[in-house]
């Protein structure tokens, strides 16, 4: 079972979130630390884990407050004044 | 008139200052006082001290305020200014003046809009808006941030920054707002109101948190956030809300049914991001930490499973087994033989029995002997009976043999 759920969520690592790849992270370190596991499948989930902490840091290094403004219906960027 | 050189009383002025001196200190009524009035001459010298005349038309009236009190002021005091001032009558000798000490200064009118204050309170209160079952709990990591606030502030920028340093990776979502004025408790009910309607922005979540905010002014100026509607937005909002207006003593009926208050916009941005990008990029750390030593363990473990299937897979390995089935083919090979031996023996003797026992059985032994064999002719039959005996009979001796007939 867990086999199938794994394999379910896996996007590629590039298109996740922030959000998504620490919690795919969590599950991950979890299953690792469920020894029922076939080896192949724990392999399988290190490197994956490899993967989503380097696409975290890198979010994390490049991580830029994004401000929008409410305008009527719509959402546009906020210019901030520059000071 | 000529005044009487003995009629009257003769006084120093310092006799005569101190008289007038006593006189108004006898006077309850000026010793705790609130007096009315513009403000004019304002001066603050080095000292601290403030001094300055308050009017209206038809009279003035000086005033001072010692350094500690002048300190705890929360009012901007300016020429011209309105206020009510609170402190009590002094004379000052060496000039010859009388003066108000003053203690405490408010802004004219707001004596009255605390009562305002007050009857709103104690109304929302029993109606349980400010119910501490009511408040929610701060998300610990917000995604998306709404910021209800003038967009050309102090305080807007404030947030962002501390926003900015503290937790980059979320969303802020500016409701821009006037926040002082007439037209400002309507516009800061339609932000909020805004920011919780999924309508308004297609296919967007409504903000994890939402920051209220205002810096810092006078009371009138955050009167927007002691309005009734604006208080009941804030109860309503379906997203927890911070509300972080003036400075660390102002308090406003926002503040009481947000589910939050901060101190200041700033301390509002910081509530609002308990966990920052440092703690993730440490929860980062031991999570690649776990990730490593979890599979360096497993591995171990494997390696551990292997190794002792290496010794039990010596142990039933097939060459002991093959070394086993030999010595079982010698045994049954050496078994084999002997019981062959031991039969063929034994056949050997059966054989010799029997061809004994064949050669006592000869009859030709019998014939030598003196006996004969006599059969019938016709069906071959041995006569060994006189009743058997007819017709054409043969007779074996032991050299040969003769007809008879009976």
């Amino acid at each position: 079972m867990p086999k199938a759920s794994s394999k379910k969520s896996e996007k590629p690592v590039e298109e996740l979130s922030y959000e998504e790849a620490l919690a795919e992270l969590e599950g991950l370190v979890a299953s690792l630390e469920d020894e029922q596991n076939p080896l192949e499948d724990s392999m399988r989930h290190f490197e994956r884990g490899q993967a989503l902490v380097a696409h975290c840091s890198a979010l994390l290094d490049s991580a830029q407050l994004k401000v929008q403004k409410l305008s009527g219906e719509s959402l546009i960027p906020f210019e901030e004044e520059s000071e | 008139m000529q005044p009487t050189l003995f009629s009257s009383i003769h006084l120093t002025v310092s006799q005569l200052t101190f008289r007038i001196r006593k006189q108004l200190e006898n006077d309850p009524i000026l010793l705790d006082v609130w007096v009315e009035g513009e403000i004019s001459n304002l001066s603050r010298p080095a000292s601290g001290h403030v001094y300055f005349t308050l009017k209206d038309k038809n009279a003035s009236l000086r005033c001072m305020m010692w350094k500690p009190d002048a300190a705890r002021l929360r009012v901007n005091l300016q020429d011209g200014m309105a206020i009510e001032a609170h402190g009590r009558i002094t004379v000052y000798e060496p000039q010859g003046m009388y003066q108000l000490a003053v203690n405490l200064i408010q802004p004219k009118g707001e004596g009255a809009l605390y009562q305002e204050f007050l009857r709103l309170k104690a109304m929302l209160e029993t109606e349980g808006l400010f119910a501490p079952e009511r408040k929610r709990p701060i998300p610990q990591l917000s995604h998306k941030i709404g910021i209800v606030t003038s967009a050309t502030g102090a305080a807007l920028r404030d947030m962002l920054n501390t926003l900015r340093r503290r937790l980059p990776l979320t969303q802020v979502i500016l409701a821009p707002s006037p926040v002082q004025g007439m037209e400002a408790p309507l516009a800061l009910v339609k932000a909020l109101q805004s920011l919780n309607s999924q309508s308004l922005i297609p296919n967007q979540l409504i903000p994890d948190v939402i920051l209220l905010t205002r810096g810092g002014g006078s009371i009138e100026d955050l009167w927007a956030f002691n309005d009734e509607r604006v208080v009941r937005a804030v109860a309503e909002s379906k997203a927890p809300v911070i509300c972080g207006v003036g400075h660390e003593t102002d308090f406003t009926l926002c503040d009481f049914a947000a589910d939050l208050r901060a101190p200041t916009p700033t301390a509002a941005a910081e509530l609002a991001t308990p966990i920052t990008i440092l703690d993730l990029s440490s929860d980062l750390l031991s999570a690649r930490t776990r990730l490593t030593s979890l599979t360096l363990n497993l591995l171990g473990e494997q390696k551990a499973v292997i190794s002792s299937f290496i010794s039990r897979l010596k142990y039933i390995s097939p060459e002991r087994r093959i070394q086993s089935a030999y010595q079982h083919l010698d045994e049954l090979s050496r078994r084999a033989f002997s019981a062959l031996t031991h039969g063929i023996q034994i056949q050997i003797s059966n054989v010799n029995g029997i061809s004994k026992h064949l050669l006592s059985l000869n009859p030709e032994g019998i014939l030598s002997r003196g006996y004969a064999i006599i059969t019938r002719k016709d069906d071959h039959k041995v006569v060994s009976k006189v009743s058997q005996a007819r017709g054409e009979m043969k007779v074996r001796v032991s050299d040969g043999e003769f007809e008879v007939r009976k």
